[in-house]
């Protein structure tokens, strides 16, 4: 059971070319290029100020790029009618006309957006219990969230971003947003990326993953080839060191006579009967680590000292 | 359910051939579709596709044009024999080995399995 997909890039929905981006001298992107197929849900994963949100600020049209180019469904998205009607863009803090209610909001999305369903959009606003009458800036923090959600899912936009969509959105809400959003995109498969810290959470919805660090894409991979390369394991330290021989080694912690490392590279049915004679404890490595792994083994740098022109600080851990 | 050690469309086939050879799925029925197995496993569809691309692949599963996917006659011998050749190294060298950290002597551990498997 053995198959590798690769990324075309040919029938890309969105695609992005050497982007770079200062803003008054600081680097924000630089040299991200990035193909997005269609009908699939993409993670955007990487920590705070790496680079996330104007990489979607551009990939939507919101923002120019200092250097390189961006093509959305073939073609520029930069004030294109067009193109943009089939771009939804799920902003963190999304700001609304002071006197909107809520079905103003949606009025206006139906507008926005041809592929909009109105029933559906209904049917998501009662689940989410959102008072249709009141006014947006009545809002709580969740209930604005939420209706960034169902936004977000009722548009059925063929190209739909969702940037941190649920600051104080409570658990049982964020289950409610990944079981209707992947159930309405069984029905209506569309090209779906989700920016978020809870990685966790996401990562069984995703098929493809894309790490941003420092500005630049450390890791770029369908999330079936990354899940389970890096597996922990855990026991008397001359054994771990023993097992470990000639691995990459991610993360390593000793506690007196006991070790955990971390290893990378997939392991088989040989390595597994080789750590459980060692009596080795292997444990598997979640998405989320393994994100961490990539954007903090290469000590991050704070991205507001890269200076353009100034050498390049972060490698590529391609 | 659903781990992180291995990529969830092997471990969606490898749960689609568990309930076959236990039974639960017999040979020539209908087995969930995909957007079903997607929303029960909160998993996204296409892996799930792939998953079953998997047993189709090796014959496990056949396509119905227009209906479903069903489990192909003689499904059963052929994953029993599959995870026959697995089962030493899989189940009984592990065993071995933590029988042997226990001090329980070979002839122990059969009598063992032999009061196990009786009761």
């Amino acid at each position: 059971m053995n198959t590798t997909t690769t990324a075309s890039g040919n029938h890309a929905v969105i695609e992005a070319r050497s982007l770079t981006k200062d803003f008054r001298g600081v680097r924000a992107l630089q040299d991200v290029s990035l193909a997005l197929e269609p009908n699939r849900i993409h993670g955007l994963f990487g920590r705070n100020g790496a680079g996330k949100t104007t990489l979607m600020r551009i990939l939507t049209g919101q923002e120019l790029p200092t250097r390189g180019s961006v093509l959305v469904l073939h073609e520029n998205p930069l004030e294109n009618a067009s193109v943009l009607q089939c771009v939804c863009f799920v902003k963190e803090s999304q700001l609304y006309p002071d006197r909107f209610r809520v079905c103003n909001v949606l009025a206006a999305a139906r507008v926005l957006y041809p592929t909009w369903d109105d029933a559906l959009a209904t049917d998501l606003v009662a689940a989410f219990d959102l008072p249709t009458g009141r006014r947006v800036k009545k809002l709580s923090r969740g209930m604005v969230s939420a209706l960034g959600i169902v936004v977000g899912i009722a548009s059925r936009a063929p190209v739909t971003l969702f940037d941190e969509p649920y600051l104080g959105l409570d658990a049982a809400s964020r289950q409610l947003f990944y079981d209707r959003l992947l159930q309405d995109y069984a029905e209506h498969p569309r090209t779906v990326v989700i920016s978020t810290h809870l990685i966790d959470e996401v990562a069984n919805l995703l098929e493809r993953v894309v790490v941003v660090h420092g500005g630049r894409i450390v890791l770029d991979a369908d999330t079936d080839d990354i899940r389970g390369t890096a597996a922990t394991v855990t026991g008397p330290r001359a054994r771990v060191e023993e097992f470990t021989a000639g691995r990459e080694v991610l993360h390593r912690e000793a506690l007196g006579s006991f070790a955990k490392a971390t290893v990378l590279g997939r392991l088989d049915d040989a390595d597994r009967l080789r750590a459980s004679e060692l009596d080795l404890e292997l444990t598997p490595v979640s998405l989320q680590q393994l994100v961490i792994h990539a954007t903090s083994a290469h000590r991050a740098p704070d991205i507001g000292q890269v200076r353009v022109g100034g050498p390049s600080v972060v490698e590529d851990l391609r | 359910m659903i781990d992180d050690s291995r990529p969830i469309f092997v471990q969606i086939a490898e749960r689609i051939a568990g309930d076959i050879l236990a039974g639960s799925l017999a040979e020539e029925e209908q087995v969930p579709s995909t957007n079903e197995m997607a929303a029960f496993y909160r998993i996204n569809p296409a892996t799930v596709a792939k998953g079953m691309g998997e047993l189709i692949a090796a014959g496990v599963l056949y396509k119905k044009r227009g209906i479903g996917m069903f489990v192909s006659a003689g499904a059963r011998a052929r994953l029993r024999s599959e995870r026959r050749e697995a089962f030493v190294e899989q189940y009984v060298m592990p065993l071995i080995h933590e029988a042997a950290n226990l001090a329980i002597s070979p002839v122990e551990l059969r009598q063992i399995i032999d009061k196990e498997s009786n009761s």
